[in-house]
């Protein structure tokens, strides 16, 4: 029996009523001002792709291809793509008469040198989908050609603007491009331009007369204000001075209050593409956590329910396993790990859990972190783990990570949609190296898991895929590798009178370039 | 002359001060676990050994410890204090664009609990045992009390979300364009709050002290004198009592002067205020290791300036001082 709180109740009725609420004709003017929160290192999509540097720049670039909310792609910069009987040959065909801000024509050159060049040296996750391709062409102006060394299934997934952002060659080419000079002013093809950073206050960013869309975009600009602290950020809104609220800007316990507004709006749509997926790290290297029964008490001791409805305000979605609800080739057909403390008990003695301490690492990234790493602990020692949590700022909890210095720790990866992009990574064996939070963490070794993961990222087609997938989750899913905790709800809070807002699978980096505003 | 001389003296101990404090924070910092490549690689989302390879290389983070000090330290000497990791900007730039907001924020605060402060302790010492003297300590006590975020934040829920007087945050209004008289009016109009906030808690001090040692002075035998003069009750209490009382309020004056480049994180983060109190406290996160030691150098130094001329200020307000040393 699904539970539905008021909040979640409230969107599904507003995504309800919002499809017969669009009746009028876009209308063009007006300034939108919102909130970035951090406030980026840089601009530059091709050079930093964090998050708030993905939210502004997202409108300053833009990628080949869009995806829709079934993350479907669509046109962006390739007006239409074919691929090759045998998946391994990947024809672009671009959109003619684009613009590069400062004038330049956009073409075929560009892709070359931004894939090639750019990201090869610049783009970690870029360079993962790159190895393999074997070579990128330039058949005429407007064609572009990918040759894939074997082919790789989530390729088309990968050309995203802040995964492969285009950059202008006639800026970039021959310099080095961390130095470059136009750092500090980007040039993209986007909607918006860049038009001035205050440091510490504000970006703002302006209509591109010459976008390639006739109309579009439909505002002028967008202002993007810059406010450190979480209770401001939510007055600021409150008073009037922001009028959209990017996932992310205030704490989860605001969001009732703000929503229940006037003339207020929410939609946890728009990042379907990312589809962030709250784990907990098991280190399955030493201590109780090595051992797959205590992993498994963990999973039946957790009240996910009790974190999403209470902490979460309801957004979000409990996951099965460790395939996300909008991930390709998900296998529905498992058992799911309930709340059943009983259960819990049951492994832990028949391990012969001796209560040896085990630790926990919040992810420090604010209140709501902090209480569910709280009640987590809870419902650890109420099946008897001895568990004692551990503070720490985002340069230690980095650190722990990278160092596997840890028993239980809390984060959070995105999916991007295909499994071999953002899924396996966390699993695979040659995926483990200190160093970094971002890779197999946990330090899971499985063979056959090794096998099929990798085999299903270039089988072809992708019924092959699917088989293979399924076979890896049904050994996965016994195993408990990590903890699946949550599929996040990201909200974004708006005036109602925004109209368009998110457009897109990634429609909270790239969705002013549709909105209105109807005043 | 002697005054020439005492300040070179006291500029020379200040370098080697300086250059042990640079030290210090130096190895400080790199105590702190992980490093700003781990940070900007962390922040990414993805990233892989190239990546953070590049990064360390970049920023002479993979050299040893010590090559990494002689090159701050021999930067430093020549004015250059590197490049920030995270904003990709030199460092000196971003203090310096960061530090007119930050002083006028201080300065304003400094200026207005000083007087304020001096003035309502002696109201505050001239009516010790009437109910309005009370009220007086009453409400010192209470803003000395009060952590400095929560009297931020309720200033804002009551000014600018229920009475709609001022502006909640910023330091201008944005996109309104403003120049010339209109954006003057606009910035103080901005300063008021985070000011105010700012400036409440040392008022309470300034306000205890400048009664506290009032009191204690008007007890001196000089004073009896003086009103055995048959001087004017007003007259006493300026020229007799206050200004006796005065040193230990220069003290805390200079102290709280010495504070005014990294002392209103809280203020600065509440009213998003773009001063050098928020830069460093987000240097602080992203282990952005060279803006930090720049602005703990900065801070440092004013402190120092500060002390000097504190002493000097003593030495006007007290003329013995001058002759004991």
């Amino acid at each position: 029996m699904m539970k539905m709180t008021p909040l979640a109740a409230a969107i599904a009725a507003l995504a309800f009523t919002s499809s017969f609420a669009v009746a009028d004709e876009p209308r063009s003017g007006g300034t939108i001002n919102t909130i970035i929160q951090p406030e980026p290192p840089g601009l530059v999509l091709g050079m930093i792709q964090n998050d708030p540097t993905r939210k502004v720049a997202g409108n300053i670039y833009e990628g080949l291809l869009r995806y829709t909310t079934d993350l479907e792609p669509i046109p962006q910069l390739a007006e239409s793509w074919e691929v090759s009987d045998d998946g391994l040959v990947y024809t672009f065909h671009l959109r003619e008469g684009v613009l590069w801000h400062d004038g330049e024509p956009f073409t075929a050159a560009d892709v070359v040198f931004s894939a090639d060049e750019f990201h090869r040296e610049l783009n970690p996750s870029a360079r993962a989908v790159l190895q393999h391709v074997e070579s990128i062409e330039a058949e005429d102006d407007h064609t572009v050609v990918f040759t894939l060394s074997e082919p790789f299934g989530p390729f088309l997934l990968s050309f995203e603007a802040g995964t492969f952002t285009m950059v202008p060659k006639h800026l970039y080419e021959g310099t080095d491009f961390r130095d470059n000079e136009h750092n500090s002013h980007p040039i993209g093809t986007g909607p918006f331009k860049f038009h001035n950073w205050d440091r510490g206050t504000v970006i703002e960013l302006v209509r591109f007369d010459d976008y390639y869309e006739e109309d579009l975009p439909y505002l002028d600009g967008i202002n993007w204000h810059v406010i450190p602290d979480g209770a401001s950020r939510a007055v600021a809104y409150e008073n009037g001075t922001v009028d959209v609220l990017p996932n992310g800007t205030v704490e989860n316990f605001d969001i009732p209050r703000l929503t229940a507004m006037d003339n207020t709006c929410v939609t946890e749509e728009g990042h379907e593409y990312f589809s962030p997926f709250a784990m907990l790290w098991m280190n399955n290297r030493e201590g109780p956590t090595a051992d797959k029964r205590f992993r498994q008490a963990v999973m039946y001791a957790m009240d996910r329910e009790f974190a999403r409805d209470v902490l979460w305000n309801g957004l979000g979605e409990v996951p099965l396993s460790s395939f996300g609800s909008n991930a390709r080739f998900r296998h529905d057909g498992l058992d799911p790990y309930d709340h059943n403390p009983d259960r819990a008990r049951e492994l832990l003695e028949e391990m012969g859990y001796d209560n040896e301490e085990v630790r926990l690492l919040p992810l420090p990234y604010g209140e709501t972190w902090t209480r569910w790493a709280e009640a987590v602990q809870q419902n650890l020692r109420e099946v008897g783990i001895n568990v004692r949590t551990q503070s720490t700022d985002v340069g230690g909890w980095n650190q722990r990570l990278s160092e596997w210095d840890y028993d239980l720790a809390f984060t959070f990866l995105f999916q991007y949609g295909d499994p071999a992009l953002g899924i396996t990574r966390s699993y695979l064996s040659d995926n483990i190296e200190r160093g970094s939070p971002w890779n197999n963490v946990g330090g899971y070794e499985n063979e056959r898991v090794d096998e099929l993961f990798n085999e299903a990222a270039t089988a072809f087609p992708d019924e092959e895929r699917e088989a293979l997938y399924h076979e890896a989750q049904e050994i996965i899913h016994e195993d408990v590798p990590v903890g699946w905790l949550l599929e996040l709800g990201f909200p974004t809070i708006y005036r109602c009178d925004v109209q368009d807002l998110v457009t897109s699978g990634v429609g909270v980096n790239d969705g002013f370039r549709d909105a209105w505003l109807d005043r | 002359m002697l005054y020439a001389r005492l300040i070179v003296m006291r500029l020379l101990k200040a370098v080697v001060v300086l250059f042990l404090i640079v030290i210090f924070n130096f190895f400080l910092i790199q105590m702190a676990p992980g490093d700003p490549a781990a940070i900007l690689a962390g922040e990414a989302g993805a990233t892989d050994e190239e990546f953070l390879r590049q990064l360390r290389e970049r920023f002479g983070l993979d050299q040893p410890i010590y090559v990494q000090l002689w090159r701050y330290v021999s930067g430093i000497a020549m004015l250059d204090f590197g490049w920030s990791y995270r904003q990709g900007m030199p460092v000196l730039d971003l203090i310096l664009a960061r530090l007119p907001a930050t002083l006028l924020l201080t300065g304003t605060a400094f200026v207005l609990s000083l007087a304020l402060g001096i003035v309502a302790g002696s109201m505050a010492a001239a009516r010790v045992k009437k109910p309005s003297g009370s009220i007086i300590m009453a409400l010192a006590l209470l803003f000395y009390a009060t952590p400095l975020f929560w009297v931020a934040l309720m200033a804002v829920v009551l000014f600018s979300v229920f009475l709609g007087w001022l502006p909640a945050y910023g330091m201008y209004t944005v996109g309104a364009g403003h120049t010339g008289f209109a954006l003057v009016l606009d910035v103080a109009k901005h300063l008021i709050l985070p000011a105010t906030t700012l400036a409440l808690f040392f008022m309470a001090i300034y306000t205890r002290m400048t009664r506290a040692s009032m009191l204690e002075a008007s007890q001196q035998d000089y004073v009896k004198t003086a009103r055995a003069k048959g001087l004017a009750p007003g007259v006493i209490q300026r020229r007799h009592i206050l200004r006796n009382a005065l040193l230990p309020i220069i003290t805390l004056a200079g102290l709280q002067a010495g504070q005014m480049v990294g002392g209103a994180i809280l203020t600065e983060t509440v009213f998003a205020w773009p001063g050098i109190g928020r830069l460093m406290f987000e240097a602080l996160q992203q282990r952005d290791y060279n803006l930090l030691l720049g602005i703990f150098f900065f801070s440092a130094a004013l402190v120092i300036v500060f002390n000097i001329i504190t002493d000097l200020v003593y030495r006007l307000a007290d003329p013995r001082i001058k002759e004991a040393s």
